[in-house]
């Protein structure tokens, strides 16, 4: 007999989807060992490991940006004499050159072993690109700092004063070079993985991590009290560029392989990064609140960062988006 | 004796090492009787350490997955479809078929392998025999072989067992190779479902076998071994029934390498592009 109270109306309902389907999954219930299992794959166990990295990474991505595209910034700036921004960009860059290994070996699970990192030198490798990139970075910001420094405070004069400015100008123009890969190779590091959602957005990502970087470092410099019109251009262009890649992500989906980003709720974590350094960021800057504009710019990089070590870690336990990345 | 005895490639000694032969296993489900020998011979000879136990509710496998301290993992896979020339049992009002496949799965030791080409510090190489392996003290933990491996196999060891931070997977048995032995789970396997020796001689085995039981009724029969993908192949191959995904086996398993020519494309480009866009703001605005 039934009655139409909804709680009678709900065991009707159970019971037609365990006819229908044969079992019935629920809050609380785990149907693995049910007559034939329904879970995708087998027993939804993913197919491909999810990353092992913890928050060290993502963090290292915002630093290692930051510092990197820093030292693009640093290159200009002594070009066209704006020497105190040279300094403090050279500053930043150092501090990201400080910061990124200890992150980096931070995350490690052996980390007395770091130096194994440069035990090869491997181009098909990213990570070992990296590390060779990074080392490059160190190698020219250190001494592009010092000598920077004792030309800027006067410490020789003369002859030795001439050679220490030529010096620094090489070594900034080092840094500059390895700076700007620090910023983008990471884009590769992660796209070019057996992950879904980062393998399927491999242009974007370098694109976006570079990019970001370079907004950051302009954002940073502003708020250091440089405010001036080429950092302000600078950050505009970062925050276009950033509003065009969240249009493009949205639009560019993959349905089942790369719903992570579209469906899952880590999804957010990079479309709250993404607007905060693109939309949000280029309108702050619009109206002329620049401290506003680069704080927004600098959570938003720091944010997206994170969602996608966050959308890699579901991406990578979903045997479906394995299965459907395979035709793309 | 069991099987072809001493005779068989799984019991003699061999010198695949030093002849700089290519080896392979060739897993077939359907002589499998599940009773994980090869799990436990494979923790035993290589020392893996107790992973801990979890119930998992998934038929018999409470082993769940290979991973670090997992290097054979025998799957249960149960499946409404008939086994061969099955038929359904008296109990049972219509024709209801069932069967219950059990699979040993194991590192697949790729031709083009995603771990050995993504390891930053070589640790991973390719040994005289064609199989991949990591060298636990050069490797440093990085982590980037777990996420580069289209299997999902290798993965970093975690606190607090011994060894811990190392990136591990099934070795090949490659300590047991060098002096002529034959892998651990080979050599324990009662029924010969896992079968070690020469891959050309396994490969042409593999390919009689699926002839003969779709013979005998097994029309799903079919070897898993992705040589026409980036992977060009795999050293440790199997036979499946029905298909790849029900063992959690990517159909179309592609190393990663073959992203990075747009990824560096990318990467590169936008590397300029921001050295050019920060001269041309400082030329145009200061």
């Amino acid at each position: 007999m039934t009655t139409n109270s909804p709680s009678e109306k709900r065991l009707e309902e159970l019971r037609e989807e365990a006819w229908k389907d044969g079992v019935v999954p629920g809050k609380g219930v785990d149907v693995a060992g049910g007559p034939i299992p329904r879970k995708p794959g087998y027993y939804g166990q993913p197919v491909v490991k999810p990353p092992v990295w913890t928050w060290e990474i993502p963090l290292y991505f915002f630093v290692g940006g930051l510092g990197g595209m820093s030292a693009v910034i640093a290159l200009p700036a002594a070009i066209f004499h704006h020497l105190d921004l040279a300094r403090a960009a050279m500053w930043v860059a150092a501090i990201g050159v400080v910061l990124s290994p200890i992150l980096l070996i931070l995350d490690l699970g052996r980390p007395h072993l770091f130096i194994n990192m440069l035990r090869v030198f491997k181009p098909q490798s990213a990570m070992s690109m990296g590390a060779w990139i990074l080392t490059g970075f160190g190698a020219c910001v250190v001494p592009g700092l010092i000598t920077l420094e004792l030309h800027a405070l006067h410490t020789f004069t003369g002859a030795m004063d001439q050679f220490l400015r030529i010096a620094a100008g090489l070594f900034i123009f080092g840094s500059a070079i390895f700076g700007t890969l620090l910023a983008t190779y990471t884009g590769v590091l992660i796209g070019a993985t057996a992950i879904p959602a980062w393998f399927l957005h491999r242009t974007l990502l370098p694109i976006h991590f570079g990019i970001a970087g370079l907004g950051s470092a302009a954002s940073l410099l502003e708020l250091l009290g440089h405010q001036i019109a080429p950092l302000n251009a600078i950050g505009f262009f970062a925050a276009a560029v950033e509003l065009a890649l969240l249009v493009w992500l949205t639009i560019d989906k993959h349905g089942t392989a790369d719903r992570a980003i579209h469906e899952h709720n880590s999804g957010w974590l990079i479309r709250i990064g993404e607007i905060l350094n693109g939309p949000l960021a280029l309108i702050l800057r619009f109206f002329g609140v620049v401290p506003f504009a680069a704080i927004s710019f600098l959570i938003g990089a720091l944010v997206s960062r994170f969602g996608w070590l966050a959308v890699g870690r579901v991406s990578g336990s979903d045997p479906k988006s394995v299965f459907a990345a395979e035709r793309y | 004796m069991i099987g072809e005895g001493l005779q068989s490639t799984n019991q003699r000694k061999h010198s695949y090492v030093r002849d700089h032969v290519e080896v392979g296993f060739f897993t077939d489900p359907t002589v499998c009787i599940g009773c994980k020998a090869c799990e436990v011979a494979c923790k035993e000879w290589n020392q893996v350490p107790d992973d801990g136990f979890i119930w998992s509710g998934n038929s018999y496998d409470n082993t769940g997955h290979l991973g670090a301290s997992t290097w054979r993992h025998v799957m249960f896979l149960e499946q409404d479809r008939a086994k061969g020339n099955q038929i359904a049992g008296p109990m049972s009002l219509d024709q209801d078929p069932f069967r219950w496949v059990f699979l040993s799965d194991v590192c697949k030791h790729c031709e083009e392998a995603g771990c050995l080409e993504a390891c930053p510090t070589g640790s991973i190489v390719r040994t005289e025999v064609g199989s991949v392996l990591v060298q636990n003290d050069v490797c440093n933990g990085c982590g980037y072989c777990v996420v580069s491996c289209p299997f999902g196999v290798i993965d970093r060891r975690p606190e607090p067992l011994p060894d811990a931070g190392g990136a591990f997977k099934c070795t090949f048995c490659y300590d047991r190779q060098k002096s002529g032995l034959v892998p651990a789970c080979a050599k324990v396997c009662p029924t010969e479902s896992i079968v070690f020796g020469r891959l050309d001689d396994l490969r042409a085995r593999g390919a009689e076998r699926v002839q003969h039981l779709q013979q005998a009724g097994y029309n799903d029969a079919q070897l898993y071994d992705p040589q026409e993908t980036s992977v060009r192949g795999i050293h440790a191959f199997f036979l499946i029934l029905g298909e790849p995904e029900a063992y959690g086996l990517p159909p179309k398993p592609r190393v990663p390498t073959i992203y990075l020519k747009s990824a560096w494309t990318s990467a590169f480009a936008t590397a300029i592009a921001s050295i050019i866009a920060t001269l041309l703001a400082f030329a145009f605005f200061s």
